[in-house]
């Protein structure tokens, strides 16, 4: 009689909760070690393990890694945030790069209009806009950035991002 | 076979019950929808987790695994969490940016400032 194929002891951390023999060309094994099963428990109930399988048998192996830790990444937003999951730290993100495109321009204005007058008062000289200069670096701690917010409707510049539109606002 | 059945019953051949808790999200004339979806997540999966929502959020919930399957089709390494990375590195250079703009600023203030003192002077 055939009996119960006992598990072994170095079962991966998916064929434990699969409750499955874990053979040498498993696919999960190395990506998911026994030693760590929440992770594929969350993969799992966010994607399956079939799709998990099916998805990594998609990739080369060198980037299988890469895959699963973004696929628990995700999987874990999506646990904690079962509406928006991931949409929901991508359109913040987006929203916070706005803020910030909007600032860079706002001061970038104010640069220019200092630059500007700096020209009719001094001698022609132009204003270092880069690293180096040991007073732009005692700034650079000094200067909160609250300080030079300001207010203002105008339009974006250049460097606006393309990042696409955000699907939810 | 019922002709109105939503999109993902068509997909799965099976009926649509009037309560099938795919139909209001996938219609039929959106295969593709429900297909990346199934791809990704898996029909099951999706069905449990909606079913874990209010009625109200399921609409929102299905958009963001519609747009995160995609992601993930398009990108199988990375998927959407691409997209978030990448944002963060871009704030990370963006906020650099602007306190270097902003460091520029206080020394053309401070410089216009002495600049004054010596006029005046």
């Amino acid at each position: 009689m055939r009996g119960h194929e006992p598990r072994s002891s170095s079962s991966c951390a998916a064929c434990k909760l699969l409750k499955r023999r874990c053979t040498p060309t498993c696919i999960f094994a190395p990506h998911f070690r026994s030693s760590d099963q929440i992770t594929f428990a969350k993969v799992h109930k966010v994607f399956g393990a079939s799709n998990v399988s099916k998805l990594l048998s998609e990739v080369p192996e060198e980037q299988r890694q890469e895959t699963v830790n973004s696929l628990a990444y995700e999987a874990d937003v999506r646990l904690k945030d079962p509406v928006y999951g991931c949409i929901g730290a991508i359109a913040s993100l987006q929203k916070k790069m706005l803020e910030l495109q909007h600032d860079i321009a706002v001061a970038r204005n104010r640069l220019l209009a200092h630059n500007a007058s700096g020209v009719n008062n001094n001698n022609n000289h132009v204003l270092s806009t880069l690293d180096d200069s040991p007073q732009l670096a005692a700034f650079l701690d000094l200067v909160p950035y609250s300080d030079l917010m300001l207010l203002d409707g105008s339009g974006l510049d250049a460097y606006l991002y393309d990042i696409g539109p955000p699907p939810f606002v | 076979m019922n002709p109105k059945r939503c999109a993902a019953c068509k997909y799965l051949r099976r009926r649509c019950p009037k309560d099938c808790i795919f139909s209001p999200y996938f219609p039929p004339s959106d295969p593709d929808k429900f297909a990346c979806i199934h791809r990704i997540y898996g029909a099951g999966n999706v069905s449990k987790m909606l079913q874990q929502l209010p009625v109200q959020s399921r609409a929102e919930a299905v958009e963001s695994l519609s747009f995160e399957a995609k992601c993930r089709v398009e990108d199988p390494v990375y998927g959407c969490v691409g997209m978030i990375s990448l944002l963060q590195t871009q704030i990370q250079k963006t906020q650099t940016l602007l306190a270097k703009t902003q460091a520029e600023i206080a020394v053309a203030q401070a410089k216009h400032s002495q600049t004054q003192v010596n006029e005046f002077m």
